[in-house]
């Protein structure tokens, strides 16, 4: 390795430094003021140290909520956003994996067709598709519902293709020799295939986790019902009220609940998270 | 690319695929397909009949100044975005490529704004910087600078700007240090035994062996300016003040939800469809995918 | 305990590929069959016909008096040993004997008492509860060995299952198998491109080349008599010499040589000397590479003046080449001429295409 001198070195700890405190600063304020009197903060006078309502604050945001525009507990918000992001996580996983089985593991009749039907919605993302979207699901008596809110996000060219791709890599011989074990293909995809798979399948899920904890255009069209609510959708209720009314503690105590999952995620399964978002991308 | 190795059955894989390929055909195709042909009608004002018009839909978005302004404003956000984005993360990337201690530490504490959802991304940045109460705001006064992103549609811009790129700078900084690992060392050995300085030897040597990574991260930024930031802007600033911040995405949001002209929004979604083909298709084009059919 | 019958196998692609052009093979009850030949000659192939991996487009496969065409290759009663092992890389070296056993609903205490019986024959007894990649390449053969004996089936599959160990491991565990397969008496059918361990393990030799087979037999007898000059040139290192006899000098020397192109003579089989072996060969050459290997030295000489030799088959000599065998460490000096000489009886003549031998 080229030896970097003593200064370039100090000079990459301060600029490193400097990094993470822009990276940090906009969650340290939001920690601060989740501590604070909101009317302290509205009148423009708030402290850049922790005050002393932290306690208060949170007890309110959990069980509670705001006394103003969504009466809802953050809580339960919470418990709303888990359910649809293990929906959506688990169910891409699973039928991801079967169908990249099937496309690897069997010759049928138009097998590369149904390939290249689940890889072209690459190119279909809710965002284009929204409101014939919304149109099918309230057809289906689906709005306001957990059904609702994964299902139209639960299919994964993405996972699919990183499935495929794992399965490509595995030796014939090990089939053959389940084969010969008397193994058929449930007991082949079942005791071999899915062990196998299991850094792929945790790596997919700490990244499909997080996108689906952090959905947020399409809970917000297809729910209307308060205690339907996602966390992403009820922290944007919170400051739809005249700025005045905005009580700003409850947000920030809402923002930083918000993300705490996904980033407790990213933090402690940093290896996986990484795994899986190099894998997915390529 | 195939296997030799398989299993034979008539329904099995059929019944393997169903769930995705249900869901996919009920959710993705049938609401595509339902917009283009959507995009070729349109509805009288009490929506009892509706007509085939051609394109005429498409023709229409054309000759309005806010959708043609919304398009540009689009690709000047992405490209604002990108820059700042990109620019900044390598940055720090080619500072933690260097064996400094702590590196894994650097490494954690700048890659969990990744899981920051977008519209808490807004919710904090427009706390940070309100007009009226935000602590950043308050310097920016003393600065001399009449700051009030509410009013001013430029501050609002530069406001959904930054709180963007913050948020993508963790996944840049992640790819960039990825790519800076995988340069080999002994090539940047070789150019320092060839004299060249620190600086020199980033510009000449690091820089182009990088630049699949840069080209490969443009494209990621561009499609996440374009879907991604709904959440920030929606949290932020709603589209405003005016239109100053009105996306292409948030735009078929807004008229779709307004309950307007079917006819208009469904064309709009289209032509949202034809960009992601499009950057898809470049993506595929220039970056080389490990992903082989 | 099963015989194993193949009649007038095939097996062709759907591209219209014929891997296997009709192979007729008998293996008795308990012996060992080794199929040789070069890479691409369809031993592979013949093999996984038989254990079931590949479908049979013509013929019969009969194993223990039953026709297996369509046997699912489970139901087949036999085990195979891959060249690459195919462990359940997830499953500890217990459970990777035991899956089979279980698949088929034995009960845990028989399973025990089988796997436990094999771990201690192969030594494998403290790593049961290990996983295949804390093994060695040579503990990992075992546990493949091991997979297969516990199954206790009629026939034991091994393809190439030698070819990732290191020289001095697969000569031990050459032996191992052998010792192993003579003891539990199991009809085996083993495949490999290394000649030296067909030689050494078969009881039955099968050369095979193209598809086809070329001879069947015991190694002795192939090595004696070599059907075609493919076998004459595979079986055997260093390689039989074989050269053209036209109306050449060569062919004069040679008494009863009438329909004969190709005389093949074995390294071993020259003797350096000035004399001329009555009806026999005598070869003048230019000594032009020495090989000592010890107990043996490999003189290298090309014949000046004469037609090339028959490269039939690549890997074989290149032409005008002739290895001569002395037993030792003496022998000639770079570039010294001499006379190397074959008598009659230790010549191979065959047609001039090769197909078959001549003049007994």
């Amino acid at each position: 390795m080229v030896e970097e001198e003593g200064f370039q070195r100090y000079l990459a700890h301060v600029i490193l430094w400097i990094g993470i405190a822009i990276v940090a600063f906009p969650v340290y304020l939001a920690l601060v003021a989740s501590t604070q009197d909101n009317a302290v903060i509205a009148n423009g006078q708030m402290s850049l140290l922790p005050g002393g309502h932290f306690l208060q604050t949170y007890y309110q945001t959990l069980f509670v909520g705001t006394s103003g525009s969504t009466r809802e507990p953050v809580l339960h918000m919470m418990l709303n956003s888990l359910i649809m992001a293990l929906l959506i996580a688990v169910g891409k996983i699973a039928i991801s994996i079967i169908s990249a089985y099937a496309i690897v593991y069997f010759r049928f009749p138009f097998r590369m067709a149904i390939f290249w039907i689940i890889f072209i919605t690459l190119m279909l993302p809710v965002e284009v598709r929204i409101y014939p979207t919304y149109k099918i699901v309230a057809d289906l008596h689906l709005l306001d519902s957990y059904a609702g809110l994964s299902l139209p996000l639960i299919a994964s060219a993405t996972a699919t293709l990183l499935f495929r791709q794992f399965f490509m890599t595995v030796p014939d011989e090990l089939l053959e020799a389940s084969r010969i074990d008397g193994a058929g293909p449930f007991r082949f995809f079942w005791d071999t295939l899915l062990p196998l798979s299991r850094t792929n399948m945790a790596a997919l899920f700490v990244i499909l986790f997080i996108l689906g904890w952090n959905q947020y255009l399409w809970p917000l069209l297809i729910t209307t019902r308060d205690d339907m609510q996602t966390i992403q959708v009820g922290i944007r209720k919170m400051i739809t009220t005249t700025d005045a009314l905005t009580e700003w503690p409850i947000v920030m105590a809402t923002a930083l609940l918000a993300m705490l999952p996904p980033v407790f995620v990213v933090v402690v399964m940093q290896k996986l998270f990484v795994r899986g978002l190099v894998e997915t991308e390529k | 690319m195939q296997k030799q190795a398989i299993f034979q059955s008539k329904l099995l894989p059929y019944a393997l695929v169903a769930p995705q390929l249900a869901i996919v055909l009920i959710f993705f195709y049938w609401p595509a397909v339902q917009a283009v042909i959507q995009s070729f009608l349109l509805q009288d004002a009490f929506g009892l009949s509706t007509s085939f018009v051609w394109f005429e839909n498409y023709l229409d978005l054309f000759k309005e100044p806010a959708y043609f302004a919304a398009i540009v404003r689009t690709f000047v956000f992405s490209f604002a975005i990108a820059v700042s984005s990109l620019s900044f993360a390598l940055l720090l990337a080619v500072m933690a490529d260097k064996p400094l201690r702590g590196s894994t530490l650097y490494r954690t504490l700048l890659i969990w704004p990744y899981a920051v959802a977008p519209p808490v991304v807004g919710v904090l940045w427009v706390f940070m910087l309100h007009p009226s109460l935000g602590v950043l705001s308050r310097y920016l006064r003393a600065m001399g600078i009449d700051w009030n992103p509410l009013l001013d549609g430029d501050q609002a811009a530069a406001l959904i700007i930054l709180a963007a790129a913050w948020k993508q700078i963790s996944y840049n900084f992640l790819f960039f240090l990825a790519g800076l690992q995988s340069i080999p060392k002994s090539v940047i050995e070789a150019a320092a035994i060839d004299g060249a300085r620190p600086m020199r030897r980033f510009w000449t040597v690091i820089f182009p062996l990088l630049s699949p990574t840069i080209f490969f991260l443009l494209v990621i930024n561009i499609v996440y300016a374009f879907f991604d930031t709904f959440g920030i802007i929606d949290t932020m600033t709603r589209g405003g003040p005016g239109k100053a911040t009105e996306t292409l995405v948030y735009k078929v949001y807004t008229d779709g939800l307004l309950g307007g002209n079917l006819g208009s929004s469904a064309a709009q979604s289209v032509i949202l469809m034809v960009i992601v083909v499009m950057l898809t298709a470049i993506q595929f084009r220039f970056v080389e995918r490990k992903v082989t059919y | 305990m099963a015989n194993v019958t193949l009649r007038s196998v095939r097996k062709t692609y759907p591209g219209g590929f014929e891997a296997i052009k009709g192979v007729d093979v008998d293996v008795g009850d308990g012996q060992f069959c080794v199929l040789v030949g070069p890479s691409g000659c369809g031993k592979s192939t013949l093999l996984r016909m038989v254990a079931g991996l590949e479908t049979i487009t013509g013929g019969e496969i009969d194993i223990g008096g039953r026709v297996v065409n369509q046997v699912e290759p489970a139901d087949r009663d036999i085990a195979m040993v891959f060249q690459n092992y195919a462990l359940y890389p997830h499953m500890s070296v217990y459970n990777n004997m035991a899956y089979g056993l279980r698949n088929r609903g034995m009960a845990e205490a028989e399973i025990k008492t089988r796997v436990e019986e094999a771990a201690r024959v192969l030594e494998l007894s403290p790593m049961l509860e290990r996983k295949p990649r804390q093994l060695s390449g040579g503990q990992r053969q075992r546990v493949a060995m091991g997979r297969a004996i516990v199954r206790q089936p009629k026939v034991f599959l091994f393809d190439e299952p030698l070819s990732n160990l290191d020289a001095k491991l697969r000569i031990a565990m050459r032996v191992e198998i052998r010792k192993l397969q003579r003891r539990l008496n199991t009809t085996s059918i083993y495949v490999t491109h290394d000649q030296l361990e067909a030689m050494t393990l078969a009881d039955i030799l099968v050369v095979m080349n193209g598809g086809q087979v070329e001879q069947i037999g015991n190694p002795l007898e192939i090595y004696q008599k070599p059907a075609t000059t493919f076998v004459a040139s595979f079986i055997g290192a260093p390689p039989m010499n074989l050269m053209p006899l036209r109306a050449d000098e060569l062919k004069s020397q040679i008494t009863g040589a009438d329909g004969a192109g190709i005389v093949g003579i074995r390294p071993e089989d020259f003797v350096i000397s000035s004399e001329t072996g009555s009806g026999g060969v005598a070869l003048g050459l230019t000594v032009e590479a020495i090989e000592h290997v010890g107990a043996e030295t490999f003189v290298y000489g090309s014949r000046q003046r004469e037609e090339q030799g028959v490269a039939a088959n690549p890997g074989e000599l290149p032409p005008g080449e002739v290895i001569v065998r002395v037993p030792g460490v003496s022998g000639p000096a770079i570039g010294e001429r001499i006379r190397a000489v074959a008598p009659r009886d230790k010549l191979h003549l065959y047609t001039a295409d090769g197909r078959k031998r001549v003049g007994e």
